[in-house]
């Protein structure tokens, strides 16, 4: 089989008269629509908010990711997925979670540990999981679902559905190995998936700048014949939802891959953790809030709109608040898995005793 | 009954699954055009085209890892590894990715993936290519491990494999891939994790698995020609799930025990057999457990000292002796 290397090309977008509100899929945005987006990110912020108090009461153990600061890049990416199309992400997913629909609940119960939680506390913060909303993880280990995601955009391709994979990944996971034989399977063989990376400056504690050789992350895309974009605006739901739909639309229509780079930020530390107090200025968190915060931003763009006021913006931050109380009090009532437990959910044989094939002991203790 | 080898067995075994599962394809490194390195999968791109069986570029973490994310949504992905030793290269993978992720779901994504490739040394081509990892990948729960040491076990085994719904490490040896036997053209399965009794004795139990079995059965003549010894030989056929029913019940039989296999001897399959058997049948034990395993140090190039590093017939005849002495 020959190929004809595709010319790489970098989006045709340019930045000059560029207005993300007007492209054609926020053009066709109802209020309620806009209004919804808006209260996604809002949920996102104090779900985020009330896990990190979790944390600090001890009720949250191990490592916990927040997501604040980057809930426009979750909301637009979700906001524009059709029926057909998957994602998966690393482990910062509690955005990607709330935005496919996954309940506070779950999701919190999670984190606590508890039977309740999505992957009945056996994964934790890092590793929420939802198949029936196409929600493949939460994934640990640094660049290690990219290929997963790659291989669900290979499974679409070889059933014959027209659907797409968003696999999502930090600035710091464009050093991975994998992410590249990711990169480069999925240009040979023209697979549906948008390999987005979801830059917020530091791979841990460790600078953009320290840590990744050439301008532009999603430039590396280009190597291997890919069509690559940045989203420099990644605080801006609309700008995130026009180009992340134009890449699903490649993937779509002609099964192309493409690699985005959505410029974004986070607040707090890596993970909760991190003192944050060692590799980057203060200064540079509270510009960021004050000049380019994804929900203040969106806030302003609605309230010029006509499309919000002051009731319906305190209406939703109360609602999103009490969702989140509500949730730490289910995760906090709700039962730790049994010692029984620990050996479910290991083999599908065990747990399918009816339709076991095999013979002989697949535990020794 | 059709002779065949064990190498085309392993093939019928494919084409045979190709034939019944839309949701089977074979990939890995020259697998179609090439025929396969090892020609296991001769003639099946001919036959299946190119949907099903997918040549894929030397990148092992990649391609492997693409293969459990089709495996999640529902494909049935039979990963070629040209030599086993290369699960290295995908070992985050495997073991983090496949081995775990219906744990870390709470039991909603499964992985039917087979992963398979000749896992021995002997072949003169050093220590990056003559890993025996059984004991590797049976240490991780979620995770199956087959060893065939016959024709017809190849078959029935990879068959069985294929249609497992968990994750399944499939170890095969190039050494017993022109190896012949009688294999049914038929649809049989042999199930995971059931032993077998290839020669049937009283006085030691020779357990082990892989080529290592095929030793044994020449040691096992020998001790017969020589010592009028019955040496009783037991083929595990797969490490995990592991039929410890069968290993037990030699045990008490013959009261002796020797285990033998080509990996090394730290950690390994006989290292776990040797603690299972004491836990469990140390009263019906006459004599200390012996083990024959590769020399402790990686794989060695020069070839009439490799052949000194893995066991032989000779070893193991040496080894029952001192057994039974």
């Amino acid at each position: 089989m020959t190929k004809k290397a595709p010319v790489p090309k970098k989006s045709e977008v340019s930045a000059a008269g560029y207005d993300a509100r007007l492209a054609p899929i926020n053009a066709r945005l109802g209020q309620d629509e806009k209004i919804q987006f808006y209260r996604d990110m809002v949920r996102i912020r104090r779900f985020e908010e009330r896990c990190l108090r979790s944390y600090q009461q001890g009720k949250i153990g191990g490592f916990l990711h927040l997501y604040i600061g980057q809930e426009s890049v979750a909301v637009g990416c979700c906001s524009v997925m059709g029926d057909n199309d998957h994602i998966i992400t690393a482990y910062r997913d509690h955005g990607h979670a709330l935005g496919v629909g996954m309940g506070m609940n779950e999701l919190m119960a999670e984190n606590f540990g508890k039977y309740t939680g999505c992957s009945k506390g056996k994964g934790g913060s890092m590793h929420y999981f939802d198949p029936s909303r196409h929600y493949w993880g939460g994934h640990g280990i640094v660049g290690g679902q990219v290929p997963l995601g790659t291989g669900l955009a290979y499974g679409l391709k070889y059933k014959g559905i027209q659907g797409a994979c968003l696999t999502f990944m930090g600035d710091g996971a464009v050093n991975q190995g994998a992410v590249h034989e990711s990169y480069n399977l999925a240009a040979l063989w023209d697979l549906p998936v948008v390999f987005i990376i979801e830059n917020n400056g530091y791979s841990m504690g460790t600078s953009q700048e320290r840590s990744s050789a050439g301008d532009s992350l999603a430039g590396r895309g280009a190597a291997y014949g890919m069509n690559w974009a940045i989203v420099e605006n990644g605080h801006d739901v609309y700008e995130v939802r026009d180009k992340v739909s134009r890449a699903l639309k490649l993937a779509h229509d002609e099964s192309k891959p493409s690699v985005l780079e959505i410029r974004t930020y986070r607040y707090r530390g890596h993970s909760v953790a991190d003192p944050d107090s060692t590799y980057r200025d203060k200064k540079e968190i509270e510009e960021y809030k004050r000049t380019k915060d994804p929900i203040m931003v969106y806030e302003n763009a609605l309230l010029a709109e006509g499309v919000l006021n002051a009731d319906i913006i305190k209406t939703i931050d109360e609602s999103a608040r009490a969702e989140a109380e509500t949730s730490a009090q289910f995760a906090e009532q709700s039962p730790y898995p049994t010692i029984e437990d620990i050996k479910k959910d290991v083999y599908w044989e065990i747990d399918n005793p009816q339709d076991k094939k095999s013979v002989g002991s697949l535990f020794f203790d | 009954m059709p002779v065949i080898t064990y190498r085309e067995a392993l093939r019928h075994a494919m084409d045979e699954e190709l034939t019944r599962d839309p949701n089977v394809v074979i990939m890995g490194e020259e697998v179609g055009q090439f025929h396969g390195a090892y020609k296991v999968t001769e003639g099946l791109l001919a036959k299946h085209g190119p949907k099903r069986i997918v040549d894929t570029p030397i990148s092992e973490a990649g391609f492997i890892g693409m293969g459990i994310g089709a495996a999640m949504l529902g494909l049935r992905p039979v990963m070629e590894l040209m030599f086993f030793s290369f699960y290295s290269v995908a070992f985050d993978q495997i073991f983090n990715n496949a081995a775990n992720i219906r744990y870390m779901s709470g039991g909603l994504i499964n992985c039917p993936i087979v992963i398979r490739g000749p896992a021995n040394g002997g072949t003169n081509v050093g220590a990056t290519h003559s890993h025996t990892p059984e004991s590797i990948a049976a240490y991780h729960p979620g995770i199956k491990v087959v060893v065939p040491s016959t024709p017809y076990d190849a078959k029935g085994l990879l068959k069985s494999a294929i249609r497992d719904n968990d994750p399944v490490m499939f170890m095969e040896n190039t050494i017993l891939y022109g190896d012949v036997g009688e294999v049914p053209d038929t649809d049989y399965l042999v199930p995971l994790g059931s032993a077998k009794v290839m020669r049937e004795g009283s006085d030691i139990s020779i357990i082990g698995h892989g080529r290592a079995i095929q030793m044994a059965l020449r040691s096992a003549e020998l001790l017969k020609h020589k010592h009028n010894i019955n040496a009783e030989v037991v083929d595990l056929r797969s490490i995990r799930p592991l039929d410890e029913e069968t290993v037990l019940a030699s045990v008490r039989k013959t009261n002796r025990v020797l285990l033998v296999e080509e990996a090394k001897p730290f950690c390994s399959v006989s290292a776990m057999l040797a603690c299972i058997i004491q836990e469990k049948a140390f009263d019906y034990l006459d004599a200390p457990i012996r083990r024959v395993t590769s020399v402790d140090a990686p794989a060695i190039y020069s070839a009439p000292l490799e052949k000194e590093q893995l066991p032989t017939p000779q070893k193991i005849f040496d080894a029952a002796l001192a057994v039974l002495k």
